[in-house]
């Protein structure tokens, strides 16, 4: 609506209405142009639905990916919340001496949340009951365990607990420390190459999409050839005459996007069940998470923008070659 | 009005359609624009809605020389400019009123507004019954007036006609003819191409005859335009 400048109009003309009038026109263009899309788009309903599913299973596909990375990281997180640093003593400390270690660093406050003091016995006693080895050690003339004591440091920072890492291993009392980092950072080295995939994946998914609304935009305009042409002949200007399009384009993404929804809820109420079961089996109460308030609104918000985008590509290739003729 | 200035039009195939074109209407006119089919008529009244850019000279409408126009700027200058195609050009999957409201929504009128007008441009062609019914159920001479009805919605200070009364009879055709002699009374500047000499030479009007792409006469009214009200 840039239009009409510069301009004297003799008669009645478009410039002697108020501003505040084409504003208003303008909006109840646009509330017009919306609800005339999407009534056409459900009038043949079937065809609009393929693409709903279509533009669906490709922002589906993602969305469940990073549901399922999401609940890795919620899991791996609950495990992460109990480091545990086992300090293993001289063979030559005895009970009294360890126990007495024990409390010495249980009461350096700051650094140790909780510890427990597990002598060579109570660990061969343990160590019987776990492996199944029990008739082996037996014919051992002495205990070969050490004692051990079991810290749950209050940090969670690998620096901080390198450092006292290092400080227990200086004890005399100490014979060697053991905490394991290695595998949880493994376990963030897998979850991190697997975001970059789902983020990799849903970029490419996102340009199919992005193809899908464009081509199905193409077709539209080719079919409203004759609306376009006479439009440009009575005075539509370029954004009017992109308008419909646009709006179209929104409701293909924004229906792809509710099916998207509707697809990922169906998968997780397919997959919850087993997931909860094999996981309690580990550890107790673990619930899968779907999307949540935010995350809808997200994905019917890319959806969206998606349709826009896609339309505006295609309508910028298309539009401008169509003139009355 | 309307100025061409040495205006010449020449296709991308090579084919001349206008060459050194002069001829001046003014504000408050009406004219024919006669000539063979082939002999630039329809290119002519394409230059001034900007269909087509002139090859070579200036065509001004209402002042503005069209060859200085964007393409951005078109949509504005083709709002005060009502055209009737001989084809009609309306949209068949739309109702009579929305065909007429057509224009007036491009230019942001309220629907309040868009409403009083249309049922005004429906009166003048006598087609107030008709607003609900699409244009395939309508004759090609009521085709033909939502069309006219289309074109001067908007209240345009310029109307332009190609072929208005190409495939009605001679009744009909007069019965248009009239309609365009009514706007042109209220202060529309007309300018009307057509081959229909008989309905033209009894129009008493200005007459621009166009042979191969050429302003070969250009023939004034014989009366002035006040002693024809009467008719």
């Amino acid at each position: 609506m840039t239009d009409n400048n510069s301009r004297s109009t003799s008669g009645a003309s478009v410039s002697a209405r108020s501003l505040r009038d084409r504003w208003f026109a303008y909006l109840a263009n646009h509330h017009w142009v919306a609800r005339e899309s999407l009534r056409g788009l459900l009038q043949v309903w079937l065809a609009s639905a393929m693409t709903w599913l279509v533009i669906g299973i490709a922002l589906a596909l993602p969305t469940i990916l990073y549901l399922i990375l999401s609940n890795a990281s919620n899991l791996s997180g609950d495990w992460n919340g109990k480091p545990r640093i086992s300090v293993y003593l001289q063979s030559t400390v005895s009970v009294a001496e360890g126990q007495a270690f024990a409390q010495q660093l249980g009461s350096q406050a700051g650094d140790v949340s909780s510890l427990e003091y597990i002598s060579p016995a109570a660990a061969l006693a343990e160590f019987t009951e776990r492996s199944g080895f029990g008739d082996v050690l037996q014919t051992l003339d002495r205990n070969p365990l050490p004692a051990v004591i079991v810290i749950e440091p209050t940090s969670r920072q690998a620096a901080q607990l390198q450092l006292l890492i290092a400080k227990l291993e200086s004890k005399p009392e100490v014979e060697s420390v053991s905490f394991d980092l290695v595998w949880l950072e493994r376990l963030f080295a897998i979850l991190s190459l697997a975001e970059r995939f789902v983020i990799a994946l849903g970029g490419f998914l996102s340009l199919g999409v992005l193809l899908v609304i464009g081509n199905t935009i193409r077709l539209a305009i080719e079919n409203r050839r004759a609306e376009i042409e006479v439009v440009k002949l009575v005075g539509g200007t370029d954004s009017f005459v992109r308008r419909p399009f646009l709006y179209l384009g929104f409701w293909y993404g924004l229906g792809g996007a509710l099916s998207a929804w509707v697809l990922v809820g169906l998968s997780l109420i397919f997959l919850a069940t087993p997931v909860e079961m094999l996981l309690a089996s580990y550890q107790g109460d673990f619930v899968v998470s779907g999307l949540g308030f935010n995350e809808s609104l997200l994905l019917l918000a890319s959806g969206g923008g998606l349709g826009i985008l896609g339309a505006t590509l295609a309508v910028g290739r298309h539009l401008r070659r169509i003139e009355p003729s | 009005m309307i100025r061409f200035d040495q205006v010449s039009k020449r296709y991308a195939e090579g084919r001349e359609a206008l060459s050194r074109v002069n001829f001046e209407i003014p504000d408050g006119d009406m004219a024919f624009l006669t000539g063979h089919s082939g002999a630039g008529k329809s290119t002519l009244l394409k230059l001034i809605i900007v269909m087509e850019r002139a090859s070579q000279g200036q065509v001004f409408v209402q002042g503005t020389n069209l060859n200085r126009v964007s393409r951005r700027q078109i949509p504005a200058i083709r709002r005060d400019i009502g055209v009737v195609f001989q084809n009609h050009q309306l949209l068949f999957d739309r109702t009579v009123y929305d065909n007429v409201a057509l224009p007036l929504t491009i230019a942001g009128y309220q629907p309040r507004e868009v409403g009083r007008r249309v049922r005004a441009a429906l009166a003048k062609v006598s087609l107030s019954n008709k607003e609900k019914q699409f244009p395939i159920a309508l004759s090609g001479g009521e085709q033909q007036r939502v069309g006219i009805a289309r074109a001067v919605v908007n209240k345009p200070s310029l109307l332009l006609a190609d072929e208005p009364t190409g495939n009605l009879d001679p009744g009909l055709s007069e019965e248009i003819m009239n309609l365009f002699v009514q706007f042109n009374q209220v202060g529309v500047t007309v300018l009307i191409a057509s081959h229909d000499l008989g309905l033209i030479s009894q129009m008493n009007r200005r007459q621009l005859l166009l042979h191969e792409g050429r302003l070969v006469e250009d023939r004034p009214a014989i009366l002035t335009v006040g002693s024809d009200d009467g008719q």
